[in-house]
């Protein structure tokens, strides 16, 4: 367990006023606050440090006694044995005396240093404690699906918080798209509604095929000598095979447009994007002789 | 069409512990969307956790509604440009794989 310097946190004096603390709360809060740092668990994981700070820094009583100790536990910490004792002492006594309400997570926001200190939640940070919710809270859940479970239209039944719920996942679902379920968060408080479930998917893909909105694509090998002649090819597509003639004198890099060989079109069944397949000509190793002195002909001819 | 759940101002007013005036405020911001069902005020329970958001960033960071309005602009944006991001990112991806 790590002493935590709640001055730094802050990024204030020892001497600081408590205008001086409110202050820096104030910047450092509007720096980290989730709802203006969406997704980002850093500035959360901040958040909670600089709530924690304020917490014990604008309580005169909890302050007092951080002063007053706070710098023994590292003098605890580099000497090993008294503060395992006193720390282990001091951390069961938080965790019984603490109490999960179920109301709050806020006990377990806070960080064993605080816990040990001040016996484990006070009276939760301030987002749980002065803005009471009335929407129950969202929930978000991460499901991961490879990318041939996107192709096809599909259910699958998702367990949240103890209740199944039965999901039509439609062919297209994009990688990193959130759906919405309605009511299926946290119940409401007071009579307000139910929080929401978000879902977001993420889609593993480990075929060949790159996904681009609706569009596949893909490279194609392809020999030489049907680069120079034409001819016909067998190619793959995303859940087949296709036959495809090549131009004679085919380029490398040059492009084949498949129609409606790419993705599933997102809720609009029987649509499909295309397939792009880019030819890669593969020129042929350990010549023969023969086949040298063949080339070199030709190298004359040009 | 679904019916819409409404939920009375005054009933958000007092759980939130905020004045009419401030749900007010939002809504000439055009932030909010308020519904009138015969003189009463209301707004659509899909729109509670954006109020929700709006209270939270005005009582923890002392933010009037216009500093909310920019906040939200913002927010916006950030969120339209991490979409471009993603698809350039697989954009880019499939580039390198070309060129491998």
């Amino acid at each position: 367990m790590a002493f935590i310097d709640y001055y730094s946190v802050l990024g204030i004096d020892k001497n600081a006023s408590e205008a001086d603390i409110k202050k820096a709360y104030r910047k450092q809060a509007r720096k980290y606050h989730p709802d203006v740092n969406p997704d980002d668990k850093e500035a959360e994981l901040k958040f909670k440090e600089v709530n924690e700070a304020n917490e014990v820094l604008s309580d005169p009583e909890k302050r007092k006694k951080y002063d007053k100790y706070g710098k023994d536990w590292k003098h605890a910490d580099q000497y090993e044995q008294a503060g395992a004792r006193s720390g282990g002492q001091q951390r069961s006594q938080g965790s019984t005396g603490a109490g999960f309400g179920g109301e709050s997570f806020g006990g377990t926001d806070y960080s064993d240093f605080f816990e040990s200190m001040f016996g484990g939640s006070g009276g939760g940070f301030r987002q749980g404690g002065r803005s009471n919710k009335f929407k129950g809270q969202d929930f978000n859940a991460q499901l991961e699906l490879s990318i041939h479970d996107a192709y096809k239209t599909h259910k699958q039944v998702l367990t949240v918080n103890g209740e199944n719920i039965r999901l039509t996942i439609a062919a297209g679902i994009e990688d990193g798209q959130i759906i919405k379920i309605k009511g299926k968060g946290a119940q409401g408080i007071n009579g307000g509604p139910n929080g929401d479930l978000y879902i977001k998917f993420v889609i593993n893909n480990n075929t060949k095929f790159t996904r681009e909105g609706n569009n596949l694509y893909a490279p194609i090998e392809l020999d030489l000598y049907t680069a120079m002649l034409g001819g016909d090819i067998i190619a793959d597509t995303f859940d087949g095979k296709v036959k495809l003639k090549v131009a004679p004198e085919t380029q490398n890099g040059t492009k084949v447009r498949l129609k409606g060989k790419g993705f599933p079109v997102y809720k609009k069944e029987g649509e499909f994007g295309d397939l792009i397949l880019t030819y890669s000509i593969k020129n042929p190793t350990n010549l023969t002789a023969e086949e040298k002195m063949l080339f070199e002909e030709l190298q004359k001819l040009r | 069409m679904a019916q819409q759940e409404l939920i009375l101002i005054e009933t958000l007013c007092t759980h939130y512990e905020i004045e009419v005036s401030f749900v007010d405020s939002l809504y000439s911001l055009g932030l909010i969307e308020i519904q009138t069902v015969e003189k009463t005020r209301f707004i659509p329970e899909e729109k509670v956790a954006d109020l929700e958001k709006m209270i939270r960033i005005h009582q923890d960071l002392e933010v009037n509604p216009e500093g909310i309005d920019v906040i939200f602009n913002l927010l916006q944006r950030v969120d339209d440009l991490k979409s471009e991001l993603a698809a350039t990112k697989n954009t880019l991806k499939r580039y390198k794989l070309e060129n491998q």
